[in-house]
């Protein structure tokens, strides 16, 4: 496996892309929740080294579904 | 922007052992009598019934708390031990500590810097909150092979434990006395090694020097009718440690042999051990006087009745009844019968009212016995008059607005109907009550799938709720109409069964003609009475019906549906309206136009398209009743057509036989060539497979088509004109292909899907040569169920049999388990109002349910839209 390597491109990882400060807020709001109640992420998991999130980011995650063929998910990230 | 606010939080929980200090701490009084009670009845001071420990008999107070009973919750005692003894519970703990640790220094027998190494990843383990005394294990298994103390060079005589609770050391035997100061040696940081957290546990606590006593409510007294007092086997077993005890000081006293005293510990030790657990292995089980074994602390809380399994997850309540069930078709899904007997017992809350006080009079009047009546009346200010004993007529004058009269379950009130094991949530749902003579609960046999219930001796459970608002919320939520459809698959788990179907087919096929007078009567059995319909023929100047008007009267106004039926043979080039089995059934404003009704109109569990429709389209209402009178019409029609079924059946002509035994011959001619083949070596194995396993493969697949070629012949004989095909086609009851089993030939018997081979070396049974791979050796039944089977065949048909039966045991075992670890990890989660799922945190588990935000209980095949539906809707 060569160093270059990108996670993203494996068709099991789904697009992670992290949330502007202001988008994140408005998820926040939507939801009426602090941070800590949406799902978690590592600061050490592949995907956020590899896009190169903080921990306090709030990551959005767009997956296929077979339910409803694409979904968004968010996770916040937290440190390791 | 918080949803939830959590007063506290819990960060974590210890557990530990209490100190000989801690319980003495705890202790309101010593304990130095074993006496109970004196002559007057009062309890002795210092004795085991001593009124500081606690209250049970009504009336008094606690010398401690000054509560009464009921609200004291008891105090704890203790005796002071004249000598320690060790604690059954933590004996392997004990032996492990022993054994691990120098029998001179009391260190962890590891060399320097094994020690350091363990101690540092243990610390690590646990500031990372990781389970640091899974360690134990393995710092035990290589510190008790040592043979010399790395630390003081002291030889280690070789431990052994003998059950239950003593120490052999070589020759001699441990004293509790010696164990306790070996356990006192061990230092806080060798603790850790050893699994025990020193901040709230030391080893020597597991040897006792003083016994906590437990509360008097913990083991109450009974008093028998007799007047004589009857002590709980724990207050019974105290008894005797105390006596012992006493015994032991005496001794130790006066000086007494050594002998004598050594005695009197063990025993003391015996009377302990049989306190804590009287299910110990190695020793004798501590007696009653009448030879009863005693019930001590361990097995109040073991097994299937101790206080976990019997009392905290599964608790007994009030207001609810169970008996056998029985069937009545002639009763609502929403209705289930209720005994007379039942009736009078259970009763529901109701608050008069100046509307209904005339009619609660008169309950209170008829009293108990009787049934419509009452069993308790409740004034404004909570006294609750028991109507057993009360001046019935007197207290029907005092009963006013604001009064609460218990009465019987009546008619159209509302219970709750639970059938064990209960898997999902349609194993209970709210019925109306019909009270009926009988003993039986009865119900209707369309809501026999969801409870999973048959009525070879099935037993349900009612549940009558007490409010008006747990009444309400069972009514809406939770009656059998509202559960037509499964969330499970978004179909129908409630609709017709077995002659439900048949029943509708006969009506609705082909050629079904009625005179008015029996369509009338059918009609009246469904329930309905309106006119009828202008008649589909004239025949003679007499006017007929044809069986689909009838059921068409059943059908809402409006609906329109185009499917094809169970029976369809799904033929190439589907004829449509011109189908010679009438297979394609439309349904134009509510007229059955064409086609049959069977399974996939209104099975349970199957397609079911009307069904479905109607419950989606017209609401659960609607689809109650077409559901009762669809029923009630099918078994009305299927008695007045005639329908019935026989082994005669299954009957084919003899040249049917003929061309079936031709093709059971060809079969193992077949089979016998490619045995020969692969002898020769000359069989091509398949990809990835041996010669032997291709071989097998051969086989079975010739096998298979010999057995699916003779169904093929039988089943040309048996068409729609056949009873039993009709069951079977229809989608009621049974297959084809059981049918052609009894008809034709009943096929390979297999365990473990490979034909069957094990019995003796190389061969199945000893009628056979070693390594006959034939059909016949090897569990192949020629023979159909109707002619009978040979004696070889009937045994190869058993061992297949017998694996059947197995793994039906084996996967209801598993996947209950699976079930309860499932629903254990999800019972919090719950869909919020803004779609998303949560847990009880208020954290995100799903943005939206299911990711889609869909119901499958409120859409069609688990879709949001039906698109199909609204272009048929749409375009017409």
């Amino acid at each position: 496996m060569s160093v270059e390597f990108d996670i993203g491109q494996h068709v099991l990882v789904p697009k992670h892309e992290i949330l502007p400060k202001e988008k994140a807020r408005e998820v926040l709001e939507r939801y009426r929740i602090s941070p800590h109640q949406l799902p978690l992420i590592k600061s050490s998991d592949p995907v956020v080294k590899a896009i190169g999130a903080k921990p306090g980011d709030i990551l959005q995650i767009t997956r296929n579904s077979p339910t409803a063929g694409r979904a968004i998910a968010y996770r916040y990230v937290i440190e390791e | 922007m918080i949803m939830m606010r959590i007063p506290k939080l819990i960060d974590h929980v210890d557990f530990g052992m209490m100190s000989p200090d801690e319980i003495r701490k705890i202790s309101v009084t010593k304990i130095v009598t074993a006496d109970t009670y004196d002559e007057d009845g009062y309890p002795i001071e210092r004795g085991l019934m001593d009124s500081r420990l606690g209250v049970v008999d009504p009336g008094l107070r606690c010398r401690t708390c000054g509560a009464r009973a009921g609200d004291c919750p008891g105090h704890f005692g203790h005796v002071e031990l004249a000598r320690p003894v060790a604690n059954v519970g933590h004996i392997d703990t004990i032996y492990n500590c022993l054994r691990a640790t120098c029998r001179k220094c009391g260190r962890v027998l590891l060399a320097e810097p094994k020690h350091e190494e363990y101690y540092k990843r243990i610390t690590e383990m646990r500031e990372a909150r990781q389970k640091w005394w899974e360690m134990t294990n393995k710092i035990v298994r290589s510190a008790s092979t040592t043979e010399k103390c790395p630390h003081c060079g002291e030889k280690q005589a070789p431990l052994k434990f003998e059950k239950p609770t003593s120490f052999v050391e070589g020759r001699n035997r441990l004293t509790p006395s010696d164990v306790r100061e070996r356990l006192e040696r061990i230092t806080n940081e060798d603790v850790m090694l050893l699994g025990i957290n020193p901040k709230v546990a030391r080893p020597e606590w597991m040897v006792l020097t003083a016994l906590p006593v437990s509360p008097v409510t913990v083991r109450p007294s009974i008093t028998l009718e007799s007047g004589v007092r009857s002590e709980d086997d724990l207050t019974h077993k105290l008894v005797d440690i105390i006596r012992i005890n006493q015994r032991l000081s005496e001794n130790i006293e006066a000086g007494a042999p050594h002998l004598i005293v050594e005695d009197l510990w063990e025993l003391l030790q015996y009377h302990v051990t049989t306190y804590f657990d009287n299910g110990v292995s190695g020793i004798p089980p501590a007696r009653h006087r009448s030879g009863r074994v005693l019930r001590t602390l361990a097995q109040r809380l073991r097994g299937k009745e101790g206080r976990f399994r019997g009392n905290l997850s599964g608790k007994r309540v009030d207001f609810s009844a169970r008996t056998v069930i029985s069937p009545d078709p002639n009763i609502s899904i929403n209705e289930i019968g209720v005994p007379e007997y039942i009736a009078r017992i259970l009763s529901v809350p109701v608050r008069a009212t100046e509307h209904d006080i005339e009619d609660l009079r008169n309950l209170i009047r008829r009293g108990p016995d009787i049934y419509p009546g009452a069993n308790c009346m409740i004034s404004p200010d909570g006294k609750r008059y028991d109507l057993r004993y009360a001046d019935r007529e007197e207290l029907a004058k005092t009963i006013e607005p604001g009064f609460i009269v218990e009465r019987h379950l009546m008619d159209g009130d509302i219970v709750m109907f639970n059938r064990q094991p209960s898997l999902h949530r349609m194993s209970i749902m709210a019925h109306e009550v019909r009270v009926l003579p009988g003993r039986t609960f009865r119900l209707n046999l369309s809501v026999c799938p969801p409870y999973n219930a048959d009525f070879d001796g099935d037993e349900m459970n009612v549940h009558a709720p007490q409010h008006e608002e747990a009444q309400a919320e069972a009514r809406i939520l939770m009656k059998v109409q509202e559960q037509i459809i499964s969330p499970r698959f978004g179909g129908p788990i409630i609709g017709g069964i077995q002659d439900h179907i048949t029943g509708a087919y006969l009506l609705t096929r082909k050629g079904t003609l009625l005179t008015k007078e029996q369509s009338q009567q059918l009609l009246a059995a469904g329930g309905i009475f309106t006119d009828l319909p202008k008649p589909a023929v004239k025949e003679k100047g007499t006017e007929y019906w044809i069986g689909k008007q009838i059921f068409s009267m059943l059908l809402p106004k409006g609906l329109n549906l185009t499917f094809k039926a169970k029976i369809c043979e799904n033929c190439a080039r589907c004829k449509k309206e011109e189908c010679e089995i009438d297979a394609y059934v439309v349904i134009r404003d509510g007229q059955l136009l064409h086609g049959v009704i069977d399974a996939r109109s209104y099975k349970a569990l199957d397609r079911c398209e009307v069904l479905d429709r109607i419950v989606k389209d017209y609401g659960t209402t609607a689809a109650r009743e077409f559901l009762d009178r669809a029923t009630k019409l099918s078994i009305a029609a299927a008695a007045m057509l005639g329908f019935t079924t026989s082994i005669d059946d299954e009957d084919i002509p003899p040249e049917a036989n003929e061309r079936i035994s031709e093709v059971l011959d060809d079969v193992r001619e077949k089979v016998n060539k490619l045995i020969k083949i692969y002898d020769a070596g000359e069989l091509e194995p398949f990809p990835g497979r041996s010669l032997r396993e291709t071989l097998e493969m051969r086989i079975m697949e010739v096998l298979a088509g010999g057995r699916d070629r003779a169904g093929e012949i039988a089943e040309k004989y048996l068409g729609l004109d056949n009873n039993a095909v009709i069951m079977a086609r229809t989608g009621a009851r049974g297959s084809m292909l059981n049918l052609t089993q009894m008809a034709a030939c009943v096929g390979q018997q297999s365990v473990r899907g490979e034909r069957l081979s094990r019995g003796y070396r190389g061969r199945t049974l000893p009628h056979f040569k070693s390594g006959n791979l034939g059909a016949e050796a090897r569990g192949f039944v020629s023979s159909s169920y109707k002619d009978g089977l040979r004696p070889l065949e009937f045994f190869f048909h058993a061992m297949g049999g017998r694996e059947g039966l197995v793994d039906t045991a084996v996967r209801t075992a598993q996947s209950g388990y699976m079930q309860r670890r499932l629903i254990n990890a999800l019972q919090d989660l719950r869909v919020e109002y803004d779609g998303t799922v949560r847990d009880d945190r208020g954290a995100v588990v799903q943005f939206a349910y299911g990711e889609d935000g869909v119901d499958p209980a409120h859409s069609d095949n688990g879709k949001a839209v039906n698109v199909e539906k609204i272009i048929e809707r749409v375009v017409g």
